[in-house]
């Protein structure tokens, strides 16, 4: 791998479900080291492009070749150096925590005295030590998912590949995975993840590129692309009622635009302190108030016309 | 490398013996952790003992000796003793290659994970295969060795018989993969049962081939069982003879293309 | 697989049961109507297997052996006339054992029916004698079947034959109901694996169907006694040939009924000690 070629390269990557074209030729670029998300809505195309980078599912068009090599020649050679944690726990019903990890380093072709010692490391690595010898059914869904990134780490990949780490976890549980997935890129492990949380991709992607109905909307750093496509800080108002349009419309001029919502108008401005006396000075007086910074959410507003995770 | 081009032009894939076995390493780790471990292993011996007795002990008393092809007359049980090596072969391969495998693969979802890692479907057929042949041949070789202690067979043919009871595990084992890739629900594997059982009664096991009429002769010499019974008691009873060779290609091609054929449709089900 | 049919069908049952001002079904029809529901959607692979095992078991030993055995002369009637009553009784112990092991494992286990069934107004009592009912429908319909296909290859020499039917579900019940007290309690399926190999095989092969008991070795022969099958070989064999049984026919069917009353009994509290938790 010479410095600074991309682990991951797409270019036009098209995959196709019968006459549906669920991704629709995407351009990817993954550097060593870096964490890369995929954000995006259901239905996106975030999965679909995860399991043709994971050599799991052959593209339907386009080019792609990760860790140098071609999915379809090098299918084995590629997933060798790969840690894939499926959007779905697919954990081994049968087994128990820990022989599933070493179970599952034997399919790389792992001596069973390492896998047994990695297995043992990982299990303390994510915390479930203690639930070792635990068959799989009884633990809870945040241990399940802790116990199918640990086994993303077995073959001590090059690149992990996340799908949807945290979904479905409470919040303690997705703080645990942050800050294990934070050392893990801090150990200069290449993560590519994807997520529709965007205070997960805020968190841990050094770049990403945003996906919408199987494209590409929009690449770039959470902050560049904050800053590309929104204000710096937002004004959340509200004014107890559904008819927000004419309100909206006085707003003309405070900002650098207005966005309106099925609740709520947000009003986007640099400075968000000075646009709120604006709003009052023109008489309105909205029933809730709230100034934030911008996110990823309202790049994805600006870009789509639509919020991510649906109110 | 050539059983890697050979692989890649049959099944597409490549094939590496050290994966294959962690596919069926995985099926000894679960097996050991299911419970009951060793009664399931001597109960699936048992099954092709008790058969012995019954029908070959008991009806054997009613029935007296049979005649071989080669002029020879033997009692019943000696006479049906190999071809209940060849059904047990039978039975245990296709028990584990067909609902197992398809439970593993639809329910379990167990090879979603898998493909996650560098094995291949091919390498998937291989291991699933191997751990049916790992009961087989605990139940084969028990079986072989009370064959030659009961004096049906000599040690000697005892142990050419072995590697021959494995090969028709394979063949069915191989079919079984092949079948388990094409069933649809759980129904269809009645009809499977039905169809096996049919083979069970009908391949030259309980009464020779040539005493079924001309027609069902020609049918059941087109089916594995037959070559499998044919080959196992060709062995056991010292009947060795070049024929033999023919029910050792037959089952060899179908083992190779059951296998190849389970893998293809394997990708198709699971790379998807 | 499932022995039954959809969680709806099952709210639909238990609501038919439930003691609404009057009560339209009993209980024990509702549960029963449930798996008939169940088979509608499976009956004919099941209808296909339950039917041509021993159709099979019929040609393939009755016929083909049959012919070396007649040739032997060890036997008092054609090899034929003596294995078909012995299958026909057979078929029902197949049935029972295939309901009531796997099934009733999975609709605990897996399937969780019974918990469903017994949050409803349901007696632990109704749900097995649903279930039984259902069992004995099953096999009165395969060994009718079975008797039908016996008829022209002249293996029944008598009218009494039509009482054989009766005497499979007699012996599907006796088995049946000490099966589900096995099911109920057991949690693995390998289990399930060895009570078919070390239970019902033995039973299916030395219980007189292929040979007479009488040619096991002498300890054996209390053993076969004692097992519920070789009870039904004798009544189908009376019946079916108008012969003597070995024993008294009323001694015969009340050692069987035993069997079901005593099997009744500890799968009601296997039932109710696994469903308390
Ligand atoms: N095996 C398949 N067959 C047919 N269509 C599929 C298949 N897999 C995915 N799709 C479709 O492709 C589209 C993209 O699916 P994908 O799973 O990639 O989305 P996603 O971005 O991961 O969504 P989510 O956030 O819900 O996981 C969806 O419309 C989905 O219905
Ligand atoms: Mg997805």
């Amino acid at each position: 791998m010479t410095d600074g070629a991309p682990l991951i390269s797409a270019r036009g990557l098209i995959k196709r479900f019968g006459d549906f074209t669920a991704v629709d030729g995407i351009d990817v670029d993954v550097h060593a080291g870096e964490a890369f998300g995929f954000l995006g809505p259901n239905g996106a195309g975030k999965s679909s492009t995860m399991r043709m980078i994971g050599c799991v599912s052959p593209p339907s068009g386009g080019e792609l070749r990760v860790l140098g090599m071609d999915p379809q020649r090098q299918g084995p050679d590629i997933r060798a150096r790969l840690g894939v944690c499926p959007q779905e726990d697919n954990l081994d019903q049968e087994l128990t925590a820990r022989e599933n990890l070493v179970t599952y380093a034997r399919y790389f072709g792992i001596g069973r005295k390492v896998a047994r010692q990695r297995a043992d490391e990982l299990l303390e690595f994510v915390q479930l030590s203690e639930r070792a010898g635990s068959k799989v059914e009884p633990l809870s869904g945040g241990m399940k998912r802790r116990l199918t990134i640990a086994r993303a780490l077995v073959n001590e990949p090059d690149i992990v590949m996340l799908d949807e780490p945290t979904t479905g976890l409470d919040p303690q549980a997705r703080h645990l995975v942050w800050e294990r997935l934070f050392r893990l890129k801090q150990r200069g492990t290449t993560l590519v993840l994807t997520t529709h949380y965007m205070d997960e991709a805020e968190q841990l992607c050094d770049r990403l590129v945003i996906m919408d109905g199987g494209a590409v909307a929009a690449e770039g750093s959470p902050r560049e692309l904050i800053e590309r496509y929104s204000t710096r800080e937002v004004v959340e108002l509200r004014f107890g009622t559904d008819a927000l349009e004419p309100y909206a419309s006085k707003l003309d001029g405070i900002g650098a635009r207005v966005e309106v919502l099925p609740d709520r108008i947000l009003l986007y401005a640099d400075d968000g302190d000075t646009a709120v006396p604006a709003v009052y000075e023109r008489n309105l007086t909205p029933s809730g108030v709230l100034v934030r910074r911008a996110s990823l959410e309202d790049v994805f507003l600006h870009l789509t016309g639509r919020t991510l995770v649906e109110a | 490398m050539v059983t890697t081009l050979v692989t890649r032009a049959v099944a597409g894939d490549e094939l590496r013996a050290r994966r294959a076995g962690a596919v069926t390493g995985r099926n000894v780790t679960a097996f050991r952790a299911g419970g009951a471990y060793w009664w399931l292993v001597i109960s699936g011996m048992a099954e092709p003992l008790l058969y012995l007795f019954a029908i070959g002990w008991g009806v054997g008393a009613l029935v007296g000796d049979m005649p071989l092809p080669d002029g020879r007359t033997v009692s019943y049980l000696t006479f049906l003793a190999p071809a209940l090596l060849a059904a047990a072969a039978m039975n245990g391969a296709v028990a584990e290659s067909t609902m197992n495998f398809f439970a593993k693969m639809k329910f379990a979802k167990l090879y979603d994970s898998v493909l996650n890692t560098p094995v291949t479907p091919v390498e998937i057929a291989f291991g699933e295969l191997g751990w049916a042949m790992m009961r087989g041949s605990m139940y084969s070789g028990a079986f072989l060795v009370l064959m030659a202690v009961m004096g049906v067979t000599t040690p000697a043919l005892a142990l050419v018989a072995f590697p021959a009871a494995l090969l028709v595990g394979f063949a069915f084992g191989a079919i079984g993969l092949a079948l388990a890739t094409v069933m649809r629900t759980w129904q269809d594997f009645d009809y499977m049962g039905v169809v096996q059982f049919a083979l069970f009664l009908f391949s030259g096991t309980f009464v020779p081939v040539s005493s079924y009429p001309v027609a069902m002769q020609v049918i059941v010499q087109l089916t594995p069982l037959y070559h499998g019974v044919e080959l196992v008691r060709g062995i056991t009873l010292d009947m060795l003879s070049w024929s033999l060779a023919w029910n050792v290609l037959y089952l060899v091609v179908v083992t190779l293309a059951g296998l190849a054929f389970a893998a293809r449709r394997m990708r198709k089900l699971l790379r998807k | 697989m499932a022995g039954g049919g959809t969680p709806a069908d099952l709210d639909a049952a238990v609501t038919a049961a439930a003691p609404q001002g009057v009560r339209a079904v009993h209980p024990a029809m509702a549960v029963l109507e449930y798996f008939l529901v169940g088979y509608k959607r499976v009956w004919r692979g099941t209808v296909f297997s339950s039917f041509a095992l021993p159709v099979l078991f019929f040609l393939g030993m009755g016929v083909a052996v049959g012919a070396y055995v007649d040739r032997g002369g060890n036997l008092d009637m054609p090899y034929l006339q003596f294995i078909a009553p012995g299958l026909l009784a057979f078929t029902g112990l197949q049935i029972a054992m295939m309901e009531s092991g796997f099934p009733v494992l999975g609709n605990f286990k897996w399937h969780k029916i019974y918990f469903g069934m017994a949050s409803a107004p349901l007696r632990v009592g109704d749900m097995l004698l649903g279930q039984l009912g259902y069992i004995s429908l099953r096999v009165l319909v395969a060994a009718t079947g079975f008797l039908l296909v016996m008829v022209p290859f002249g293996a029944i020499g008598s009218a009494w034959a039509v009482l054989t039917p009766l005497v499979a579900v007699l012996v599907g019940l006796a088995v049946a109901t000490p099966m589900f007290a096995y099911s109920a309690t057991v949690q693995s399926p390998n289990l399930m694996a060895i009570m078919f190999r070390f239970g019902m095989l033995p039973m299916m092969l030395f219980s007189g169907v292929f040979f007479p008991v009488e040619q096991l070795p002498g300890a054996l022969q209390p053993v076969a006694h004692a097992l519920p099958l070789w009870h039904g070989v004798e009544l189908s064999r009376a019946a079916a040939l108008d012969v003597n049984a070995a024993w008294p026919v009323a001694v015969h069917a009340g050692y069987l009924a035993l069997w079901c009353v005593v099997g009744f009994a500890l799968a009601r509290i296997r039932f109710i000690k696994r469903l308390a938790v």
